[in-house]
């Protein structure tokens, strides 16, 4: 049985200018993993949403096509019918836990389909056990971080082995290492359990290697449908992963989607970048290198910690005597694990927190953009917020794209007193497509250039690629790394882009532009 | 529980005042003085209130202590020392009754308690599910708007923050009740009853629930209480009333002498 089959559906929101899905037709068979990919806006939510009988039983709205999700058509069955056969997961983990414990969180939909007691106790062990978050059961899901809210609600999604999972941004809330990890587990379920799984996500180069199959969507239809390969032969720019960009700047006929196959595109010029001549790392370009040479013996820092600690009543302190300074204009990326104190650290030097020992030394104001932008709206009109909102003045803030409300929240933080020595960003980019992405780095690059220091919190080595000169890693609530840019983010493992992994971090290559004119300098240095 | 029915069921003073100090003690041997302490201080201005309120309204006793003449609509207005006492009872039963709730909410696992109600009633527990989830989101949403809009002003303003949760607390309630749905709750009826084994401390604080109970019935029963509130207020303070204090701080707290098995 066909595990997913929409046939020529189309729907649009209640009140809606246009339909969210148009003529879509798709079948997703048992045991596939397909990725859904599409700029913000493309639909590739709603589809999630149709699939999981959300639309139109709760949403309302006007539906047409034919939806059967694990064989039970989504016209006659509900939502809490589906969920005998189809797993969901949302974007915000906040509003995805029902129950008080995460032990009764897994438990709950095993109890709600009438399972035995043995049964649920069964299932909640191994739902844990699968997403290792054993170790949460006894704990109050009001205490979770984002990250590990995910991985419960994502243990929800899961324990009654549905034959589909739905879901949509999982990996967004998480470090590289953990959102590798859950992919790792999704990979898991789908070659054992036979689970088809349909994935949203932004970071398509997270979650191409463990895909058989891509979906693009543009405006609410099917723009592709295909493999990994076939995808990245076929991507526009803005859905390309970095690997396939690489090549095509590089002029080399393949288009990987993977690592792995770039490298075997690459091979020949790869090995003669690592065949210890240094000829063509030489003539790299080090614009970033010198940059933060430049600015770390020159002017007095605009903010600063020193030996800041920040300690809480109960529990592991959370930075322990970190030493950090940003000069004017400086454009700094911090990294590290869910839970690594990036945003403490960020509300330290924002004055929103105070260290429990150490100081904080700040010459001027520094603006901080906090993890949600919609929280800096208080009214139902963005120009009652936001002066020069533009065309998006008589908007409501939640009808306001992801993307466009962070630019709007980002100008809203930046004129909201006498301008700032230094900005803080707390990971921009969750949720955001590539365009919206590239187009936040364009304006950090220029308020780092305009000699404001910027300080960017982010999971999205690629993001950070883009604009930042200076990484510090944050582990153990202290830096461990603390260098250029493409020292940090071109020899790690996790915080890596995927060009550093092609090219083994050789001549501070971050991003596809760089790297493909490393490549071009090597190929003409070598002959 | 049964504590804040036996406040409910004692008007002597003093045995109002034991089961008080049985709550902040069985709070305290629970990890929750603190949840109990701050309720018991929030509750105090109500116990207040209600003890003037009793004070203004009450036409009975004696003793007047206070002629206030006559109020349109209300009638004579005449305060009695009997009525200020009786008041004192009701607001001192008042705080007593508001610590037992909370060291209730503080003890008790709600999502047993969701489920027992989903088991009853199908209704009532998507509203207490939606209710108990949607106001720790809430308060999330609270304080994180109020964060970000001291990152804007210094100060938040409490009225637009409060008036921007309100605003968004359909949205939320309709992410938590998409959530409820797609968890497939309501898809199959009721879930099953759980078998749990009765550990030794579930029989003791049983025992206690049955004791304390059967004491409150028994003093009633008996008129060992010796509380008279009107017309002149008369609260005996002999062996009996000191045994009944004596057998309630007991009879709450011995569950706790054994931690074995208790993390």
């Amino acid at each position: 049985m066909t595990a997913l089959a929409l046939d020529g559906v189309t729907y649009a929101y209640p009140g809606a200018a246009g339909p969210s899905l148009r003529e879509v037709s798709l079948a997703v068979e048992p045991g596939e993993f397909v990725v859904l990919a599409g700029a913000s806006g493309s639909g590739k939510s709603t589809l999630l949403r149709a699939a999981a009988g959300l639309v139109p039983h709760f949403h309302g709205g006007t539906f047409a096509g034919r939806l059967a999700c694990g064989g039970l058509d989504t016209r006659e069955h509900g939502p809490a019918e589906l969920s005998a056969v189809a797993g969901t997961l949302f974007q915000d983990p906040e509003t995805q836990v029902v129950m008080g414990t995460v032990r009764s969180e897994l438990a709950f939909p095993l109890e709600n389909r009438g399972w035995s007691a043995a049964a649920v106790a069964r299932g909640v062990e191994e739902a844990a056990l699968a997403l290792g978050i054993a170790a949460l059961l006894d704990r109050s899901t009001h205490d979770l971080s984002g990250g590990e809210l995910q991985r419960v609600a994502l243990g929800a999604a899961l324990a009654g082995r549905p034959r589909v999972l739905l879901l949509d941004e999982p990996t967004s809330q998480l470090d590289p290492v953990a959102g590798d990890e859950l992919l790792g587990v999704l990979r898991r379920i789908n070659e054992e359990w036979g689970t088809a799984v349909l994935l949203a996500e932004h970071r398509l180069e997270r979650c191409l290697p463990a895909a058989d199959r891509v979906v693009a969507l543009h405006e609410g239809a099917i723009a592709f449908d295909g493999s990994p390969a076939a995808f990245a032969a076929w991507a526009p720019p803005e859905l390309q992963p970095p690997v396939t960009r690489l090549c095509a700047l590089a002029g080399v006929a393949e288009r990987p989607a993977t690592v792995k196959a770039a490298r075997t595109a690459l091979a020949g010029r790869i090995a003669a970048l690592a065949g210890n001549d240094t000829r063509a790392t030489d003539a790299a370009p080090e614009r970033r290198v010198r940059g933060w040479r430049r600015r770390a013996a020159g002017p007095d820092p605009v903010v600063a910690l020193r030996r800041a600690w920040y300690e809480v009543a109960s529990g592991p302190a959370i930075l322990r005597g970190v030493d950090l300074a940003l000069a004017p204009g400086e454009a700094v990326a911090l990294l590290g694990r869910n839970g690594a104190g990036k945003s403490t650290l960020l509300r330290l030097l924002a004055g929103l927190l105070e260290p429990t020992r150490g100081n904080v030394m700040r010459a001027g104001r520094v603006a901080l953009l906090l993890q949600n932008p919609g929280d800096y709206f208080l009214h139902d009109r963005v120009g009652d917020d936001v002066e020069n909102a533009g065309a998006l003045a008589d908007r409501h803030p939640r009808d306001v794209s992801g993307g466009e409300r962070q630019r709007l929240a980002l100008e809203l933080v930046l004129s909201a007193g006498e301008p700032p020595v230094a900005v803080c960003l707390d990971e921009p980019t969750r949720g955001m497509d590539r365009g919206h992405g590239a187009r936040l780095a364009a304006r950090l690059r220029d308020l780092a250039a305009g000699g404001t220091a910027v300080l960017v919190a982010t999971h999205d080595a690629e993001f950070a690629a883009a604009w930042a000169e200076r990484a510090i890693l944050l582990g153990d609530g202290r830096p461990v790394a603390d260098a250029p840019t493409a020292d940090v983010l071109g020899g790690g493992w996790y915080f890596a882009t995927q060009t550093a992994r092609v090219l083994g971090g050789a001549g501070g290559a971050l991003d596809p532009e760089s790297g493909a004119a490393l490549l071009r300098v090597a190929e003409e240095v070598l002959g | 529980m049964t504590l804040g029915l036996v406040a409910l069921s004692f008007e002597h003073p003093l045995l109002v005042t034991a089961v008080l100090a049985a709550v902040f003690a069985a709070a305290v041997a629970a990890h929750a003085g603190r949840h109990v302490g701050r309720a018991v201080l929030w509750a105090l201005p109500f116990g207040a209130a209600i003890a003037v309120v009793n004070a203004l309204v009450t036409r009975e006793g004696l003793t007047v202590v206070f002629r206030g003449g006559t109020v349109p609509g209300l009638g004579r207005l005449d305060i009695t020392a009997e009525a200020l006492a009786y008041g004192g009872v009701l607001g001192l039963r008042a705080v007593a009754m508001i610590g037992a709730a909370a060291l209730f909410t503080a003890t008790v696992d709600a999502d047993e308690l969701l489920r027992a109600l989903r088991r009853r009633s199908l209704r009532a527990g998507v509203t207490a599910a939606l209710a108990t989830r949607l106001v720790p989101v809430l308060a999330r949403d609270g304080r994180r708007l109020a964060d970000a809009q001291r990152t804007l002003t210094g100060a938040p303003p409490r009225l637009g923050v409060l008036r921007a949760v309100t605003a968004g607390a359909l949205d939320r309630a309709t992410d938590v009740a998409a959530t409820l749905e797609v968890r497939g709750f309501g898809a199959s009826g009721r879930p099953q009853r759980r078998r749990r084994p009765v550990s030794r401390h579930d029989l003791a604080f049983g025992a206690s629930a049955l004791g304390l109970a059967t004491l409150a019935v028994a003093a009633g029963i008996g008129g060992w209480e010796g509380f008279e509130a009107y017309p002149r207020t008369a609260a005996a303070l002999g062996p009996p009333q000191l045994a009944i204090a004596a057998a309630l701080a007991v009879c709450a707290l011995l569950p706790f002498a054994d931690r074995r098995g208790i993390a």
